[in-house]
């Protein structure tokens, strides 16, 4: 069961940068920089090419590696994608490079652990997005932890041991009950007929929507307990803010641009196609929350001081979208959702980058610190305008695609019961544009006051390099999404359907028991 | 009964030890400054023995009438208990000689413990498993106040010695009383006779009053009073040695005497374990979080792993079983790897052994920080390191024997030790300021220290290696 070994590669490539990177002097900081940015670079023309060969026509998980790692407990080394998580696996090889490119000057101490520390980082997300086993996730989900822990916490703002520690913490507290749900499903496997403990998704997809109603619950949560942390949805968001404002720039983009999705890859990957059952019962109030997220991440948004704790906050606006898309449970928001999931990456990834750069110039991210810099830096606010009317959800730009297909699909939605979720998500719409246009005027209009600010220099030759190509997907994305979602497409369609079944045959399973006991009682 | 010369090769391991600790205690005496001499022949014995073990690991049987198991689990264990000796010995080389206690009897002692341990996991009758917990406790004891001048250590030996003493007492009355109550001391025979006797309350109090003394070895609450004080007190390499070495052999013994089927059998036994393990894990952890000596947070981190290997003692099944034998191996090569890099920085009054102290390591000596930061990561549990993948089976074991409330325990009390855990690893990587003195590694030390870091990510990374040699026997 092998189809190449292109995944592996994509994997071992950022490992051996890694590798490399910590073997060489500490003082030859240029060949660092190179060779980091040539193992990312490489990864990612690899998963371009992987984008290429992937065949959108089919809903299976392609690429498929298999090998037994711990034959005792069927753990193995298997790996593969599907529509989702090829998109997720673009996107991840694409920001590292762009993350490290944005961080070539503004790192001074410590560049080499820095740079394999990203490497590593990189090599678990994308481990997290390939895994097709319960145990491997789960070790690539922890071991991402270890490298962003040090990124925020060595290269970090003024609080960022604090931020760091609760970063660690509260990722931890979730995932190790979704180690126990883990564990329990591969049991339940084994209590089966010829079952035996495994952690082999694909064969659990077919065993745990069977799992009886009020543990099926249990489960869910557990699972999603560890995801809602992690993508963060309301009330469980209060680690992000202080993780993003403290995190370098680069660990920012990374944070927001892919680590999130892992929480909402989760969701889809995992909560919704293991527990169909139990995400029926949930899904009111768990898309409530998401729509909670949008409206109070956005209005928090509004009155921050601090540019980089604003667009923190509007992660979780902008992630409440994905969570509510999801739980609709149709096909257009289910596409909205992961075609979002790219978006929020690039976009609010770029917007870390461009704070990050004027970070870099003047030290400083507090909005009041600002102004009239369209005057000095006209460039700078020309793509910050591009970027930031993506975040809006500027028709033509890419941001509207996901809101636009979110909305439409959880209106329409049979499940969610009112449409009161779309409206109300709508009007995060309106509050996003209010957020970010009125602080894009305080900081770019208005008189430049601030002497500090009147020598500012425009961008340098590297960030033009690093600001083109996300503007390039950002027009793409927006002008023609096809591309992307003709990949997405049926592996969308499948999850939804899966679930929908699910769903038909809970409902004629709990008509048909009560119509027996119905039957038991009238005969007696 | 005769002693043949099958006998003594069956058991290879525990001769070779043996024959090993009187060469040296015999190099010791006739001549003088020998430490580096004996240094290197427990060196050598030590990995003479494992080799032996290791070989000889398929030759499963019985040897000195039954009273001995030989192969399989028995040397399964005594490979574990020579790394341990081996990574102690290693460590404490240039340890003593910093101490000022370089005697060759503290090596002669350690094999001796060793040999202690050995048979304890060998066996087949209670008597030898007593001889084999007194062999290793007496020098234990003898090992903790080893720096006679001390008044530390000299606290650890007599409370370690008074408290184990007691133990000891417990231990030998439920002997006593499982012997009258089966009319045997074969444990192979006592558990066997466990289902046939009727519901006996003399059976029952000998099994607690066993089960009081073995959790007192392995430093289960409520009967861990003594662990902070004895390992903060101990020399540093003899803490390590202790809770590694000196856990394993406890716990071989544990599952040797509360063997799976006994444990199923004996309905009321199970819930006392899951009382103490949850006990364990919950008072080991919160009372960690507030230590400022990392000695004693390591000793309150290793009542805490108490509690995740008696985990696999309630579990009962085979993968509770196998878990442990697993842990054990994880927690002996990063605990001692831990306490290592201890003695390498505690300077000679015992400086050198808070938090604080190790605040900026790691722009000081990187390769150190480094791989106390691996094996921090790796008791906490988090993958990919071995003390994950401990952790893991034994949970597996747990939750198939339906404590899925003692699995969810034992992760709850994760998140809490990855607290303290890594509030060593903010210090030494997130502060700028670096104070502590030079340290005294040796390159002995260091290889140790280095083997057992690359231990910890190999079997983190391929457990299999491992379990296959379980499978054996399994």
């Amino acid at each position: 069961m092998s189809e190449g070994y292109i995944l592996s590669l994509i994997l071992a490539l950022p490992f051996l940068g890694a590798l490399l990177v910590s073997l060489l002097n500490k003082e030859s900081r240029n060949a660092i920089r190179i060779l980091g940015l040539a193992f990312s670079g490489g990864a990612f023309v690899l998963s371009v090419w992987l984008f290429i060969m992937f065949d959108g026509g089919n809903p299976d998980m392609q690429f498929v590696e298999k090998y037994a790692w711990i034959p005792e407990l069927d753990v193995s080394y298997f790996v593969g994608i599907d529509g989702i998580s090829l998109l997720l696996v673009v996107l991840t090889t694409f920001l590292t490079p762009i993350a490290l490119l944005a961080s070539w000057e503004s790192i001074e101490s410590k560049l080499k652990g820095y740079v394999a520390l990203m490497l590593l980082l990189e090599v678990g997300t994308l481990g997290v997005f390939m895994a097709l086993d319960l145990f491997l996730f789960y070790v690539f989900w922890e071991f991402m932890l270890i490298p962003m822990y040090f990124i925020i916490g060595i290269w970090g703002a003024a609080e960022r041991i604090y931020a760091a520690i609760k970063f660690f913490l509260f990722t931890m507290a979730g995932s190790l009950l979704m180690l126990v749900a883990i564990i329990w499903l591969g049991y339940y496997a084994s209590t089966q007929p010829d079952g035996f403990f495994t952690t082999n998704l694909l064969k659990l997809y077919e065993i745990a929507p069977g799992i009886p109603m009020g543990i099926q619950s249990w489960m869910f949560l557990a699972f999603t307990l560890s995801f809602a942390i992690k993508v963060p949805i309301f009330p469980l968001h209060t680690w992000l803010p202080d993780a993003h404002v403290q995190a370098p720039t680069a660990g920012s983009v990374i944070l927001a641009g892919v680590l999130l999705k892992m929480g909402t890859y989760g969701l889809v990957r995992f909560c919704l196609p293991l527990f169909p059952y139990a995400t029926f019962t949930f899904m009111p109030y768990i898309a409530a929350l998401g729509v909670i997220g949008i409206v109070y991440g956005a209005l928090v948004s509004m009155v921050q001081p601090d540019f980089k704790k604003l667009v923190a906050y509007s992660s979780v606006s902008h992630l409440g979208f994905v969570v509510l898309g999801i739980f609709a449970l149709n096909e257009e928001a289910m596409q909205g959702s992961v075609i979002q999931m790219i978006n929020h990456g690039i976009s609010t990834g770029a917007l870390f980058l461009l704070i990050g750069m004027i970070y870099d110039r003047r030290h400083t991210h507090l909005i009041k610190d600002f102004g009239g810099l369209a005057r000095v830096m006209p460039v700078y606010a020309a793509f910050f305008m591009i970027v930031m009317l993506s975040s809006i959800g500027l028709p033509g730009l890419n941001g509207f695609v996901g809101e636009f297909l979110i909305l439409v699909g959880s209106f329409k939605s049979k499940y969610l019961g009112s449409h009161w979720f779309a409206i109300l998500a709508a009007t995060g719409v309106v509050l996003t544009a209010v957020y970010l246009l009125w602080s894009y005027q305080r900081v770019f209009f208005g008189k430049l006051e601030n002497v500090a600010n009147q020598k500012l220099k425009d961008l340098s030759v590297r960030e033009w390099a690093v600001l083109v190509p996300v503007v390039v997907f950002i027009v793409w994305i927006g002008v023609y999404p096809h591309t992307f979602l003709q990949k997405s497409e049926l592996a969308s369609k499948q999850i939804v359907e899966q679930i929908q079944d699910a769903w038909k045959g809970f409902r004629v399973a709990s008509a048909e028991s009560i119509v027996s006991t119905a039957s038991e009682s009238a005969s007696r | 009964m005769s002693i043949s010369f099958q006998d003594v090769i069956a058991t290879g391991p525990i001769t070779v030890v043996s024959i090993v600790a009187l060469v040296v205690l015999i190099v010791e005496t006739i001549r003088d400054k020998t430490e580096l001499l004996t240094c290197w022949i427990s060196i050598t014995g030590l990995v003479l023995a494992m080799i032996v073990a290791f070989t000889s690991i398929e030759n499963t049987g019985t040897a000195y009438s039954g009273m001995v198991n030989t192969g399989g689990y028995a040397n399964f264990f005594a490979v574990v208990f020579c790394i341990a000796g081996l990574l102690s010995t290693m460590l404490s080389k240039s340890y003593i000689q910093k101490e000022n206690i370089e005697h060759g009897e503290y090596y002669f002692l350690l094999l001796l413990a060793v040999v202690g341990m050995m048979l304890m996991a060998a066996a087949a009758d209670l008597i030898i498993f007593f001889l084999g917990l007194e062999l290793m406790s007496v020098t234990f004891y003898v090992m903790a106040g080893f720096v006679r001048k001390r008044q530390a250590s000299n606290e650890a030996a007599l409370k370690y010695f008074l408290l184990g003493a007691f133990a000891t007492g417990f231990l030998l009355y439920g002997i006593a009383l499982l012997y009258g109550s089966t009319g045997t001391t074969n444990i192979e025979s006592i558990i066997s006779r466990a289902d046939i006797l009727p519901p006996n309350t003399t059976f029952l109090i000998g099994l607690g009053l066993l089960l009081i003394g073995l959790a007192f070895k392995v430093a289960a609450v409520p009967f861990h009073m003594w662990v902070p004080d004895v390992y903060e007190g101990s020399p540093t390499t003899v803490s390590g040695f202790m809770s590694t070495g000196g856990k394993a052999a406890a716990f071989s013994a544990l599952l040797l005497i509360f063997a799976p089927k006994l444990v199923n059998l004996v309905g009321p036994i199970q819930e006392v374990l899951a009382v103490l393990s949850a006990l364990s894990m919950i008072v080991g952890n919160v009372i960690a979080i507030s230590q400022t000596s990392i000695k004693r947070m390591l000793a309150y981190s290793s009542i805490a792993h108490a509690g995740y290997l008696l985990t696999g003692v309630v579990a009962a099944n085979a993968s509770g079983t196998k878990g442990i034998l697993f842990y054990l191996i994880a927690y002996t090569v990063m605990n001692i790897g831990a306490f290592g890099v201890l003695s390498t920085f505690e300077s000679k009054d015992r400086q050198n052994l808070t938090f604080d102290d190790y605040a900026g390591l790691s722009s000081k000596k990187p390769v150190l920080a480094g791989l106390m930061a691996l094996f921090m990561f790796s008791l906490s549990g988090i993958p990919p390191f071995a003390g994950f993948f401990g952790k893991y089976y034994v949970f597996v074991g747990a939750v198939e024997a339906g404590y899925t409330w003692l699995a969810i325990v034992g992760v709850l009390m994760s998140v809490v030790s990855v607290y303290y855990y890594l509030r060593l690893v903010v210090l030494m990587y997130f502060k700028e300021q670096a104070v502590i003195s030079e340290p005294t590694v040796s390159s002995l030390g260091l290889t140790a220290l280095v083997i057992s870091g690359v231990a910890v990510v190999e079997l983190g990374i391929f457990p299999s290696t491992v379990l296959n040699i379980i499978a054996n026997f399994f």
